[in-house]
Protein backbone atom coordinates (compact mmCIF):
# COMPACT_ATOMS: atom_id res chain seq x y z
CA UNK A 1 0.00 0.00 0.00
CA UNK A 2 2.81 2.58 1.09
CA UNK A 3 5.36 0.69 -1.31
CA UNK A 4 4.35 3.09 -4.63
CA UNK A 5 3.88 6.48 -2.41
CA UNK A 6 7.13 5.55 -0.61
CA UNK A 7 8.86 5.54 -4.26
CA UNK A 8 7.14 9.04 -5.19
CA UNK A 9 8.10 10.78 -2.29
CA UNK A 10 11.97 9.24 -3.32
CA UNK A 11 11.74 10.37 -6.54
CA UNK A 12 10.66 13.98 -5.74
CA UNK A 13 12.32 14.15 -3.59
CA UNK A 14 15.81 13.92 -5.14
CA UNK A 15 15.11 15.44 -8.26
CA UNK A 16 13.85 18.63 -6.84
CA UNK A 17 16.66 18.05 -3.84
CA UNK A 18 19.23 18.19 -7.33
CA UNK A 19 16.92 21.19 -8.80
CA UNK A 20 17.84 22.63 -5.62
CA UNK A 21 21.18 22.12 -5.00
CA UNK A 22 22.32 23.23 -8.86
CA UNK A 23 20.38 26.87 -8.11
CA UNK A 24 22.08 27.02 -4.76
CA UNK A 25 25.38 25.94 -5.51
CA UNK A 26 25.77 27.68 -9.24
CA UNK A 27 22.83 30.17 -10.09
CA UNK A 28 22.94 31.94 -6.91
CA UNK A 29 25.28 35.26 -6.21
CA UNK A 30 28.00 35.29 -3.85
CA UNK A 31 27.10 37.39 -0.53
CA UNK A 32 28.40 40.35 -0.32
CA UNK A 33 28.99 40.04 3.56
CA UNK A 34 30.03 36.31 3.62
CA UNK A 35 30.93 35.18 0.49
CA UNK A 36 30.72 31.36 -0.68
CA UNK A 37 30.20 30.50 3.16
CA UNK A 38 26.75 31.07 3.02
CA UNK A 39 26.15 28.45 0.90
CA UNK A 40 26.06 26.05 3.48
CA UNK A 41 22.52 28.34 4.42
CA UNK A 42 20.85 25.87 1.68
CA UNK A 43 21.01 22.93 3.79
CA UNK A 44 21.37 24.21 7.45
CA UNK A 45 18.19 26.10 7.43
CA UNK A 46 16.17 23.20 5.68
CA UNK A 47 17.64 20.96 7.94
CA UNK A 48 17.07 23.47 11.21
CA UNK A 49 13.52 23.90 9.93
CA UNK A 50 13.02 19.72 9.54
CA UNK A 51 14.36 19.26 13.47
CA UNK A 52 11.43 21.76 14.67
CA UNK A 53 8.94 19.94 12.10
CA UNK A 54 9.87 16.35 12.56
CA UNK A 55 9.84 17.03 16.28
CA UNK A 56 6.21 18.56 16.14
CA UNK A 57 4.98 15.21 14.25
CA UNK A 58 6.45 13.31 16.78
CA UNK A 59 4.97 15.01 19.93
CA UNK A 60 1.52 15.54 18.29
CA UNK A 61 1.43 11.47 17.34
CA UNK A 62 2.47 10.56 20.07
CA UNK A 63 -0.03 12.50 22.37
CA UNK A 64 -2.58 11.02 19.68
CA UNK A 65 -1.15 7.76 20.39
CA UNK A 66 -1.68 8.48 24.19
CA UNK A 67 -4.75 9.42 24.23
CA UNK A 68 -6.67 7.68 21.59
CA UNK A 69 -4.97 4.50 22.09
CA UNK A 70 -4.13 4.28 18.63
CA UNK A 71 -1.46 2.52 17.40
CA UNK A 72 -0.16 3.81 14.46
CA UNK A 73 0.41 7.05 15.85
CA UNK A 74 2.90 5.20 18.44
CA UNK A 75 4.85 3.94 15.37
CA UNK A 76 4.98 6.85 13.75
CA UNK A 77 6.04 8.87 16.18
CA UNK A 78 9.14 5.99 17.11
CA UNK A 79 9.78 6.19 13.63
CA UNK A 80 10.26 9.98 13.08
CA UNK A 81 12.54 10.38 16.48
CA UNK A 82 15.66 9.00 14.48
CA UNK A 83 15.06 10.81 11.34
CA UNK A 84 14.26 14.36 13.49
CA UNK A 85 17.95 13.19 15.25
CA UNK A 86 20.02 13.38 12.02
CA UNK A 87 18.17 16.48 10.64
CA UNK A 88 18.97 17.92 14.21
CA UNK A 89 22.55 16.65 14.08
CA UNK A 90 22.35 18.05 10.34
CA UNK A 91 21.63 21.43 11.82
CA UNK A 92 24.19 21.81 14.29
CA UNK A 93 27.49 20.52 12.54
CA UNK A 94 26.47 22.55 9.79
CA UNK A 95 25.79 25.37 11.71
CA UNK A 96 29.28 24.64 13.60
CA UNK A 97 30.48 24.81 10.18
CA UNK A 98 29.58 28.15 8.90
CA UNK A 99 30.26 29.63 12.73
CA UNK A 100 33.71 28.93 12.27
CA UNK A 101 34.66 31.35 9.47
CA UNK A 102 31.94 33.99 10.35
CA UNK A 103 32.21 34.13 13.68
CA UNK A 104 35.30 32.56 14.67
CA UNK A 105 34.06 30.12 17.13
CA UNK A 106 32.72 26.48 15.86
CA UNK A 107 30.26 26.30 19.26
CA UNK A 108 29.49 29.23 21.52
CA UNK A 109 26.44 28.60 24.43
CA UNK A 110 24.63 31.21 22.91
CA UNK A 111 20.28 30.73 23.37
CA UNK A 112 19.86 29.30 19.79
CA UNK A 113 22.49 26.56 19.67
CA UNK A 114 21.62 26.08 22.95
CA UNK A 115 18.07 24.92 22.23
CA UNK A 116 18.88 23.42 19.26
CA UNK A 117 21.11 21.10 20.88
CA UNK A 118 18.88 20.56 23.81
CA UNK A 119 16.33 19.25 20.82
CA UNK A 120 18.70 16.85 20.19
CA UNK A 121 18.42 15.84 23.42
CA UNK A 122 14.93 15.53 23.58
CA UNK A 123 15.19 12.88 20.43
CA UNK A 124 18.21 10.78 22.20
CA UNK A 125 15.93 10.79 25.16
CA UNK A 126 12.81 9.62 23.16
CA UNK A 127 14.88 6.65 21.79
CA UNK A 128 16.52 5.50 24.88
CA UNK A 129 13.30 5.47 26.71
CA UNK A 130 12.01 3.27 23.08
CA UNK A 131 14.54 0.93 23.59
CA UNK A 132 15.07 0.37 27.49
CA UNK A 133 11.62 -0.35 28.22
CA UNK A 134 10.64 -3.71 27.64
CA UNK A 135 6.74 -3.34 27.40
CA UNK A 136 5.82 -1.57 24.37
CA UNK A 137 3.10 0.55 26.09
CA UNK A 138 4.61 1.54 28.47
CA UNK A 139 7.83 2.62 26.64
CA UNK A 140 5.30 4.29 24.23
CA UNK A 141 3.71 6.23 27.28
CA UNK A 142 6.87 6.84 28.89
CA UNK A 143 8.94 8.27 25.33
CA UNK A 144 5.71 9.46 23.92
CA UNK A 145 5.12 11.95 27.65
CA UNK A 146 8.82 13.23 26.97
CA UNK A 147 8.13 13.96 23.98
CA UNK A 148 5.47 15.83 24.71
CA UNK A 149 6.91 17.85 27.55
CA UNK A 150 9.64 19.04 25.03
CA UNK A 151 7.22 20.95 22.91
CA UNK A 152 7.91 23.70 25.41
CA UNK A 153 11.32 23.70 23.84
CA UNK A 154 10.46 24.39 20.28
CA UNK A 155 9.05 28.39 20.44
CA UNK A 156 12.12 28.49 22.74
CA UNK A 157 14.47 27.35 19.44
CA UNK A 158 11.85 29.72 17.51
CA UNK A 159 11.90 32.68 19.27
CA UNK A 160 15.58 32.63 21.07
CA UNK A 161 17.34 35.16 18.44
CA UNK A 162 14.53 37.48 19.50
CA UNK A 163 14.07 37.17 23.01
CA UNK A 164 18.28 36.93 23.55
CA UNK A 165 20.90 39.21 22.78
CA UNK A 166 22.45 36.17 20.14
CA UNK A 167 25.53 35.63 17.71
CA UNK A 168 22.73 33.95 15.85
CA UNK A 169 21.13 35.73 13.38
CA UNK A 170 17.67 36.00 13.01
CA UNK A 171 14.69 35.18 10.68
CA UNK A 172 15.28 36.24 7.44
CA UNK A 173 12.59 34.36 5.88
CA UNK A 174 9.61 33.30 8.56
CA UNK A 175 9.06 36.56 9.62
CA UNK A 176 5.73 38.43 8.19
CA UNK A 177 7.18 41.22 6.44
CA UNK A 178 8.95 40.52 3.26
CA UNK A 179 12.05 37.87 3.54
CA UNK A 180 15.04 39.90 3.56
CA UNK A 181 16.87 37.53 1.13
CA UNK A 182 17.67 37.77 -2.39
CA UNK A 183 15.14 35.83 -4.77
CA UNK A 184 18.20 33.99 -6.46
CA UNK A 185 18.77 32.75 -2.79
CA UNK A 186 15.47 32.21 -1.63
CA UNK A 187 14.48 29.84 -4.30
CA UNK A 188 17.14 27.19 -4.04
CA UNK A 189 16.58 26.81 -0.27
CA UNK A 190 12.81 26.68 -0.26
CA UNK A 191 13.31 24.15 -2.58
CA UNK A 192 15.65 21.96 -0.34
CA UNK A 193 13.31 22.04 2.30
CA UNK A 194 10.77 20.84 0.21
CA UNK A 195 13.29 18.35 -0.87
CA UNK A 196 13.74 17.41 3.04
CA UNK A 197 10.21 17.22 3.84
CA UNK A 198 9.55 14.78 0.87
CA UNK A 199 13.00 12.90 2.06
CA UNK A 200 11.38 12.82 5.59
CA UNK A 201 7.70 11.76 4.39
CA UNK A 202 9.23 8.51 1.81
CA UNK A 203 11.90 7.52 5.21
CA UNK A 204 9.11 7.70 7.96
CA UNK A 205 6.86 5.26 5.54
CA UNK A 206 9.46 3.20 5.61
CA UNK A 207 10.25 3.27 9.10
CA UNK A 208 6.73 2.92 10.52
CA UNK A 209 5.72 -0.14 8.26
CA UNK A 210 9.22 -2.14 9.86
CA UNK A 211 7.97 -0.89 13.13
CA UNK A 212 4.58 -2.44 12.40
CA UNK A 213 6.02 -5.73 11.25
CA UNK A 214 7.89 -5.83 14.36
CA UNK A 215 5.47 -5.00 16.79
CA UNK A 216 2.99 -7.17 15.15
CA UNK A 217 5.63 -9.83 14.96
CA UNK A 218 3.62 -12.63 16.70
CA UNK A 219 0.43 -11.83 14.81
CA UNK A 220 -1.01 -13.33 11.68
CA UNK A 221 -0.82 -10.59 9.34
CA UNK A 222 3.06 -10.11 9.65
CA UNK A 223 3.10 -13.80 9.36
CA UNK A 224 0.63 -14.32 6.21
CA UNK A 225 3.05 -11.36 4.64
CA UNK A 226 6.36 -12.69 5.61
CA UNK A 227 5.76 -16.48 4.17
CA UNK A 228 5.05 -15.15 1.26
CA UNK A 229 8.24 -13.01 1.05
CA UNK B 1 33.67 30.38 -13.10
CA UNK B 2 35.71 27.29 -13.63
CA UNK B 3 35.58 24.43 -11.66
CA UNK B 4 38.74 25.10 -9.37
CA UNK B 5 37.03 28.63 -8.33
CA UNK B 6 34.08 26.46 -8.01
CA UNK B 7 35.53 23.77 -5.43
CA UNK B 8 38.01 26.72 -3.49
CA UNK B 9 34.46 28.39 -3.07
CA UNK B 10 36.02 31.61 -1.95
CA UNK B 11 38.47 29.93 0.46
CA UNK B 12 35.49 28.51 2.31
CA UNK B 13 36.28 25.08 0.57
CA UNK B 14 36.68 23.03 3.44
CA UNK B 15 33.51 24.57 5.77
CA UNK B 16 31.35 24.10 2.50
CA UNK B 17 32.49 20.94 1.39
CA UNK B 18 32.51 19.24 4.93
CA UNK B 19 28.90 20.24 5.64
CA UNK B 20 27.52 19.16 2.15
CA UNK B 21 29.80 15.85 2.16
CA UNK B 22 28.65 15.41 5.90
CA UNK B 23 24.86 15.78 4.90
CA UNK B 24 25.14 13.70 2.09
CA UNK B 25 26.71 10.88 4.46
CA UNK B 26 23.99 11.04 7.23
CA UNK B 27 21.36 11.03 3.95
CA UNK B 28 23.10 8.13 3.24
CA UNK B 29 22.81 6.02 6.15
CA UNK B 30 19.13 7.22 6.79
CA UNK B 31 18.48 5.40 3.79
CA UNK B 32 20.30 2.27 4.39
CA UNK B 33 19.51 2.01 7.84
CA UNK B 34 15.67 0.84 7.55
CA UNK B 35 16.72 -1.55 4.79
CA UNK B 36 18.96 -3.28 7.36
CA UNK B 37 16.66 -2.57 10.34
CA UNK B 38 13.51 -4.36 8.04
CA UNK B 39 15.90 -7.26 6.70
CA UNK B 40 16.55 -7.74 10.47
CA UNK B 41 13.01 -7.55 11.72
CA UNK B 42 11.86 -10.07 8.55
CA UNK B 43 14.86 -12.58 9.39
CA UNK B 44 13.76 -12.45 12.94
CA UNK B 45 10.06 -13.56 12.17
CA UNK B 46 11.24 -16.14 9.93
CA UNK B 47 13.33 -17.86 12.68
CA UNK B 48 10.62 -17.83 14.83
CA UNK B 49 8.20 -18.97 12.38
CA UNK B 50 10.29 -22.07 11.89
CA UNK B 51 11.52 -22.64 15.65
CA UNK B 52 7.71 -22.52 15.77
CA UNK B 53 6.87 -25.41 13.60
CA UNK B 54 10.08 -27.59 14.96
CA UNK B 55 8.69 -27.24 18.64
CA UNK B 56 5.04 -27.76 17.23
CA UNK B 57 4.25 -24.38 17.76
Amino acid sequence: MSAPLIKWFTISALLIGLYGLYLGLFVAPTDYQQGESYRIIFIHVPAAWMSLFIYMVMAVSAGIGIIWQIRLADMVAAASAPIGASFTFIALVTGALWGKPMWGAYWVWDARLTSELILLFLYFGYMALQSAIEDQRSADKASGLLAIVGVVNIPIIHYSVEWWNTLHQGATVTKFDKPSMHIDMLIPLLLMAVAFKLFYAALVLVRTRNEALYRDRNRRWVRELIEKL
Amino acid sequence: MNWSEFFNMGGYAFFVWTSYGLTFLVMLANIISPIIQRRKVIARIKRAIKREQLTGG
